[in-house]
């Protein structure tokens, strides 16, 4: 009887129990002091490990982590936005961050970073540093840091007769050709044609911009964009890459350590993919090289995520507080260490193992030397029209000046508003 | 007067829940259609401008519409004929009596239709993949080239129609064999008598009977094929070089992944318009074959 009678006691308490913690939880989000931190991917994952020191230093401040998929993050932002939900701060992708600031979603952080003593833009690479000024104004602060460079098979190219990676692309294509035997089902190179970034990196080594006046109209006209699609172009119609999209290549890392593609052209976390599915024994195999420019040189894509403050967050100063700690050297080479994310500061490459790893090595030297994509909020949208036409070009159905001609017009027409917003705010502002 | 009154209060919640939900959204859409909402609105009103029809205009004047409502089209005019005459067949079987095990393969035939397209398609990728898929390996065993099913653009559209098939026509099959159930067995014994073959009986009792059935399922199977959207998004999103992308998929792309809704607004009408008339059409042919 006892026993009977006493389950239901104990499941009231517990309820009881558990409608006091939640009454506790809703109180406490109204606490000045509870910040939100969005996170998308697997940076979520290993943040949450770093957090515990950072709430030991800060006893007031407790931080509620939210991971978000990335593929729906973007939407979700806007849809936050739209519906005044925004976190008080967040990851943002640099290449995002101008969309965020078109819609004055972020807060300006300039002046704070001008008293911070953690916050150092010297020691940041300063062409990831400078994705964050939006018309000299600073949005956000490098948290980690991306570009695409080579992985390679030094295995491969060694008995082709290569003993160093590619320093320009005449090289490259000489190695691609050597590596190439269609025939037998081995390429030169994979480069999924539903991806824009390395059509978009070789674009970016040109002196030519890709957008032009302020980035009203498309400039894919110029000789440097077009010598990078022929490029781009050639290698597909040399057969030196397959021409299949991300979705059919499956699984790039067993194909590129069975020799299928002796270049694979990519970003930093690919490095730990590699080391967990290919033998440690094969290390030495492959390596990893700076994206060879059209006559010797490095240059690449700047990509990875900033730290914003969100204008209508009500704990400014707290989420500050977070970045700095985020920014710190130490606290960078932790992360790198749980997640593989490559820190934004130079000072937190000169310690632990990212000083040791040769792999990481070649990320850092592009990293000096990497051009922002330009800053405009439709710049995804017409970098995936551009990839749309460059892959007509690749499938033969546009030669080079017809696809440079087609991806300026769609430019245009999907920056008709953006010409009208900054003819129509420029009148406003005259007017008074 | 008082029972209209009466009526009108019984009818109301039902009209609220209506008006609210289904009607005031479709106005705000057809108003939203006919301005440049997007991001820059968004951020501020006064970003928000007044076109008229120039989103239809633009549409009308977009390869990219035209091509996705080629594809749409494509998917509707061979896989709606394909969907019917499979699920007509595996009804047929079904209710043939020298099938054995029938609650087994009605099972197994409308298991499809109750799984997720997210989960199957994972399976499908995997068959149709070009390098170790089981299609292209039963293929090479008869000495077929590989085929890059979901990679080439001539391929990619048929191998969506013939997964959206296998994935949908559980459903209709059983509203056939419901059907079928429903024609007295007496005809049929009436005709053996007469000494009809079987496809006589076919051509003169089961069609005939089975023509309203049928009707019902060709509108719903053609307004649900019009609205193809979640086969290409998870088998392929939209390539390669957008050979799969529905103007469904055009109307999320517009709207939820770059924000504009003037112009995602202007896609869906513009689908509604399309859907209507070919509803419209379809209704009307049968109005005129049953008459006939």
């Amino acid at each position: 009887m006892r026993w009977l009678i006493r389950p239901p006691v104990a499941t009231a308490c517990r309820l009881l129990a558990a409608a006091a913690l939640l009454l506790a939880g809703c109180s406490s989000s109204q606490d000045p002091q509870t910040l939100t931190f969005w996170t998308f991917g697997r940076e979520g994952e290993a943040v949450v490990k770093l957090l515990p020191a950072f709430e030991r230093e800060h006893p007031g401040i407790h931080v509620n982590v939210q991971q978000l998929p990335l593929s729906a993050a973007h939407q979700k932002l806007l849809t936050a936005f739209a519906g005044n939900s925004t976190p008080d701060l967040c990851q943002l992708g640099n290449t995002w961050l101008p969309e965020f600031v078109a819609i004055k979603a972020l807060e300006p952080l300039q002046q704070r970073v001008a008293a911070s003593t953690a916050v150092q833009p010297d020691d940041y690479f300063a062409h990831i540093w400078s994705t964050n000024l939006i018309d000299g104004t600073l949005y956000g602060v490098p948290w980690y840091v991306d570009t695409r460079l080579l992985f390679y098979r030094r295995d491969l190219l060694k008995a082709a007769g290569f003993d160093a990676p590619p320093r320009d692309w005449a090289e490259w294509r000489r190695m691609l050709a050597a590596l190439s035997h269609p025939d037998r089902g081995t390429y030169g190179i994979l480069l999924p044609t539903n991806e824009y970034e390395q059509l978009m990196s070789l674009a970016l080594q040109q002196s030519e911009p890709m957008l032009r006046d302020g980035g009203r109209y498309g400039n894919f006209r110029s000789p440097g964009f077009k010598r990078a699609l022929s490029f781009y172009v050639d290698t597909f119609r040399l057969r030196q890459a397959p021409a299949i999209t991300a979705v059919e290549a499956g699984n790039p890392w067993e194909e590129f350590g069975r020799g299928v593609y002796a270049f694979y052209f990519s970003g930093p976390w690919n490095i730990g993919e590699f080391r967990q599915r290919l033998p440690a024994n094969r290390e030495n195999e492959w390596a990893t090289a700076p994206l060879p420019g059209p006559d010797g040189g490095v240059a690449g894509a700047a990509g990875g995520a900033s730290l914003v403050v969100f204008r209508r967050s009500t704990h400014k100063d707290q989420a500050w507080a977070l970045i700095e700690y985020l920014s710190r050297p130490d606290v960078q080479q932790r992360f790198y260490d749980l997640l593989g994310d490559m820190p934004a500061r130079r000072s937190a490459w000169d310690g632990g193992s990212l000083r040791t790893d040769p792999k990481v090595q070649a990320f850092r030297q592009q990293l000096e030397n990497v051009k922002a994509t330009p800053p405009v909020p439709e710049w995804e949208q017409i970098a995936n029209e551009m990839q749309l036409v460059a892959a007509q070009a690749v499938a033969g159905e546009l030669s080079v000046d017809e696809a440079a001609a087609e991806m300026d017009r769609r430019a245009d027409r999907i920056l008709e508003k953006r010409r009208w917003v900054l003819d129509h705010s420029r009148a406003t502002e005259a007017a008074p | 007067m008082k029972r209209p009154s009466a009526a009108w209060w019984f009818l109301a919640p039902a009209m609220l829940v209506l008006g609210v939900f289904f009607l005031l959204p479709v106005v705000a859409a057809l108003a939203l259609s006919l301005t440049d909402y997007d991001l820059y609105a968004l951020a501020d009103i006064r970003h928000l401008r007044f076109v008229a029809l120039h989103n239809y205009w633009d549409l009308l004047h977009q390869p990219a519409f035209w091509s996705a409502l080629g594809h749409t089209l494509t998917f509707v005019v061979v896989g709606v004929p394909l969907s019917i005459m499979v699920s007509l067949g595996m009804a047929l079987l079904l209710n043939s009596p020298l099938v054995r095990c029938k609650s087994f393969f009605r099972t197994a035939l409308f298991a499809p239709v109750v799984t997720t397209v997210v989960a199957v398609a994972v399976v499908w990728r995997y068959i149709l993949n070009t390098k170790y898929g089981w299609l292209n390996y039963v293929l090479g065993l008869v000495g077929i080239h590989p085929v890059d099913w979901l990679g080439d653009p001539h391929w990619a559209m048929p191998s969506i129609i013939l997964f959206a098939v296998w994935k949908n026509f559980g459903y209709n099959m059983i509203i056939l064999l419901a059907g079928l159930q429903a024609i007295p067995a007496d005809l049929y014994e009436a005709a053996r008598i007469d000494g009809a073959s079987a496809p006589q009986q076919f051509r003169h009792i089961t069609l005939p009977m089975l023509g309203p059935t049928l009707l019902m399922v060709a509108i719903l199977t053609v307004s649900g094929y019009f609205q193809l959207f979640a086969e290409p998004y998870v088998m392929t999103e939209g390539g390669p070089l957008q050979s799969t992308t529905s103007v469904l998929y055009l109307m999320y792309n517009e709207g939820f992944k770059w924000w504009n809704f003037g112009m995602a607004s202007a896609v869906a009408f513009l689908l509604f318009v399309i859907m209507f008339a070919v509803t419209a059409l379809m209704l009307r042919l049968g109005r005129r074959g049953a008459t006939a």
